[in-house]
């Protein structure tokens, strides 16, 4: 494992706005079309050895962004930037480079350049039930990967490839785990095959969207182990998407706080858990469950009201203002900028602004 | 003595399937007295939401109550009709907030109407006194009463969840049964309601069993902790002392698999997964997941023994 100064990927106003369906009254009345800005300008860095996490409620974006950068889902706007390394580096043209060695993954690129790229961002879903084919068995599900990427040229070489990648998932002996089908398997068996699927490719970037959530809680700390075991023999950089604070606090280098589209806070973990600054953050913070049974006779001070507006309505200013226990003048009309606070720690806050 | 709200002995309730009988409920006995809140957490397929519909005699078929008696103020609710249970016990007695609820209102009716059901029914008041009576409850549990007049998709899903709550207590029942009441909830909804829960437990003194796969929420709302483990109680005494001082090995791993936002210690996890309930390990169902197994686990049951007042383990640890 090795850490580089320079980022992997960068991610610069990424956007994606999801149209909505109009009305016949708002049709006839030639209303413009309104749109779900479920990415709304998002930028940030991620760097190889590191586990990035976007951490947020429902509707705020972070597996959308997740799905943009696996490239899932094409962006509206905004750049994403992935430098490439090694071999894959070598055999892309120079006209597909954007900037020193990065390749902007939003704009449209030849195809097979693009499907170079495409092996080295892999992804694994939330749901071990439903991101595995039911009707497919252990063997083909991580077979086909290398079938769409000519990886490995006869079929022993592919069962190598295969054997190695579900020994290093701990599903042994491979022999036996090979020829069952999914339904054989448990909830942390399934998605030790969904992570043996995304790894057998050689990724750098490995978007981990919720992978833990669907679990049981005596398991949880398995497939957590597994992602760190991973990567700690490879040059690997997560993005690990989650709802879950203390999950995040545990696994994760970096955290980067999602609302309504928009990043509000991000840093290094202890600084954001243990110092933060965007009145979100804290109140998501506050909101957390802790196991200690003395919290059975206090109340637990959230400090905000009301839930996160739909994404199709977005409050003018700092879109968090209506819920803000803060909020000022300034906040419903300007849309904060966004300040680092400390190294590496940045908010997007009137409140940090200088006056 | 005083007798308990409710007191469960031995109950069974099993599933009779083409591949065997599934015993998910297997001899759980618990008593829950007025006020308390007692919580129920477990893995799931563990039995735990078996246990609250056998509670309410909803378990639903091919299940049934195989045996063991629940005593509610006197009365053993195995022994009602169901005509008995639908009249007399069911939200009378005992209401149920079910997983998912929300999403379980109707959509074609107002919040006044679905609200206005149980009281008119089970009540028999005319639809304007139970208006009073919802307005009131609306506003116990933190709503505005002009959501009376608006259907269920106008309501966001925190304020679908208060409406439930407030359906479960409109009959001023004895028993309130909470199955995960929060899951489809985000962290910061799901801290409001449960300071709701913490509220309505303060306030009415009612007995309450809260079932949930997470013990960070348990320990947030329960004066009494029941751990279950493939269709048993393994562990069961007040929440400082399953907390404070867990005992069985099923309880201490959990424990140690929760991530906890300030604390950098390293959690661990239980290998293996649970059993099959129609074939169960013989002796100790948790055995094959224990790190102490000794040969008399293999064989031998182990039955819940006092290890300190008021506070039980089946585990053959402690002899």
């Amino acid at each position: 494992m090795r850490r580089m100064a320079e980022p992997v990927v960068k991610v610069r106003d990424l956007m994606k706005y999801f149209p909505l369906r109009r009305g016949i009254k708002e049709i006839i009345t030639m209303k413009p079309r309104r749109f779900v800005r479920a990415v709304d300008g998002v930028s940030f860095d991620m760097y190889i050895g590191e586990v990035f996490c976007l951490v947020g409620e429902s509707g705020c974006g972070k597996t959308t962004t997740g799905r943009l950068i696996t490239r899932l889902l094409e962006p509206t706007g905004g750049h994403i930037y992935y430098k490439p390394t090694g071999e894959v580096a070598s055999q892309i043209p120079e006209k597909c480079f954007a900037e020193d060695g990065y390749v902007d993954l939003a704009r449209k690129l030849p195809k097979h350049v693009d499907k170079l790229l495409r092996r080295e961002i892999q992804i694994v879903f939330q749901d071990p039930f439903g991101s595995l084919d039911p009707r497919m068995k252990v063997y083909d599900i991580l077979k086909e990967p290398l079938i769409v990427h000519r990886i490995g040229g006869s079929e022993e070489e592919r069962r190598e490839i295969i054997y190695r990648a579900l020994s290093e998932v701990k599903l042994v002996p491979p022999e036996q785990f090979m020829s069952r089908y999914p339904h054989m398997l448990s909830g942390g068996q399934r998605q030790r095959v969904a992570f043996a699927r995304a790894m057998i490719l050689k990724p750098t970037v490995v978007v981990a969207d919720e992978p833990v959530s669907m679990l049981d809680v005596s398991i949880r700390a398995e497939i957590l182990q597994l992602m760190l075991d991973l990567q700690a023999n490879r040059d690997l950089a997560y993005l690990f998407i989650t709802h879950d604070l203390a999950v995040a606090s545990y696994l994760c280098t970096r955290i980067a706080v999602m609302y309504l589209g928009r990043i509000v806070e991000t840093g290094p973990t202890d600084e954001v858990i243990n110092n933060p600054q965007h009145p979100y953050t804290k109140a998501l913070i506050a909101a957390v469950p802790e196991p200690d049974p003395k919290n059975r006779f206090k109340i637990r001070e959230v400090p905000i009201k009301g839930e996160v507006p739909s994404a199709a309505a977005i409050p003018p200013g700092c879109r968090f203002h209506p819920r803000c226990p803060y909020a000022m003048d300034r906040c419903s009309k300007e849309e904060p900028p966004t300040l680092e606070v400390k190294p590496g720690h940045y908010v997007s806050c009137w409140l940090h602004a200088k006056k | 003595m005083n007798v308990p709200l409710l007191e469960v002995r031995n109950l069974k309730t099993y599933y009779y399937t083409l591949r065997g009988v599934v015993k998910a409920v297997d001899n759980v006995s618990f008593t829950l007295e007025r006020g308390e809140t007692l919580g129920i957490a477990g893995e799931s397929g563990c039995g735990k939401s078996t246990l609250a519909w056998a509670l309410l005699g909803l378990v639903p078929p091919p299940g049934r109550i195989a045996g063991g008696s629940i005593v509610l103020d006197g009365q053993d609710l195995t022994k009602l009709s169901e005509h008995d249970l639908r009249s007399k016990v069911r939200w009378k007695k005992v209401s149920m907030i079910f997983q998912g609820a929300m999403n379980a209102l109707t959509p074609v009716f107002t919040i006044e109407d679905q609200l206005a059901e149980p009281l008119m029914i089970h009540k028999g008041m005319h639809k304007d006194e139970a208006r009073e009576r919802i307005a009131e409850m609306l506003k116990a549990v933190g709503l505005d009463e002009t959501i009376m007049k608006r259907y269920p998709h106008e309501l966001s899903g925190g304020q679908k969840q208060r409406v439930i709550i407030a359906m479960a207590l409109l009959l001023n029942p004895d028993l309130v049964i909470a199955d995960e009441p929060t899951t489809a909830l985000d962290v910061i909804v799901q801290a409001q309601i449960m300071n709701l829960f913490k509220e309505i437990k303060r306030r009415y003194n009612i007995g309450m069993i809260f079932i949930t796969h997470d013990l960070s929420l348990i320990a947030e709302i329960a004066d009494k902790v029941a751990i279950m483990y493939a269709g048993k109680i393994v562990e069961i005494g007040s929440s400082d002392q399953v907390f404070g001082n867990p005992r069985h090995p099923y309880t201490q791993g959990l424990l140690r698999s929760i991530p906890r936002i300030r604390s950098k210690e390293k959690i661990t996890w239980i290998p293996g997964v649970p059993p099959d309930l129609v074939r169960p390990p013989p002796g100790c169902r948790f055995f094959p997941r224990c790190k102490y197994v000794k040969e008399q686990c293999r064989r031998e049951e182990p039955e819940l023994k006092e290890v300190e007042p008021g506070h039980f383990v089946a585990c053959h640890l402690y002899g």
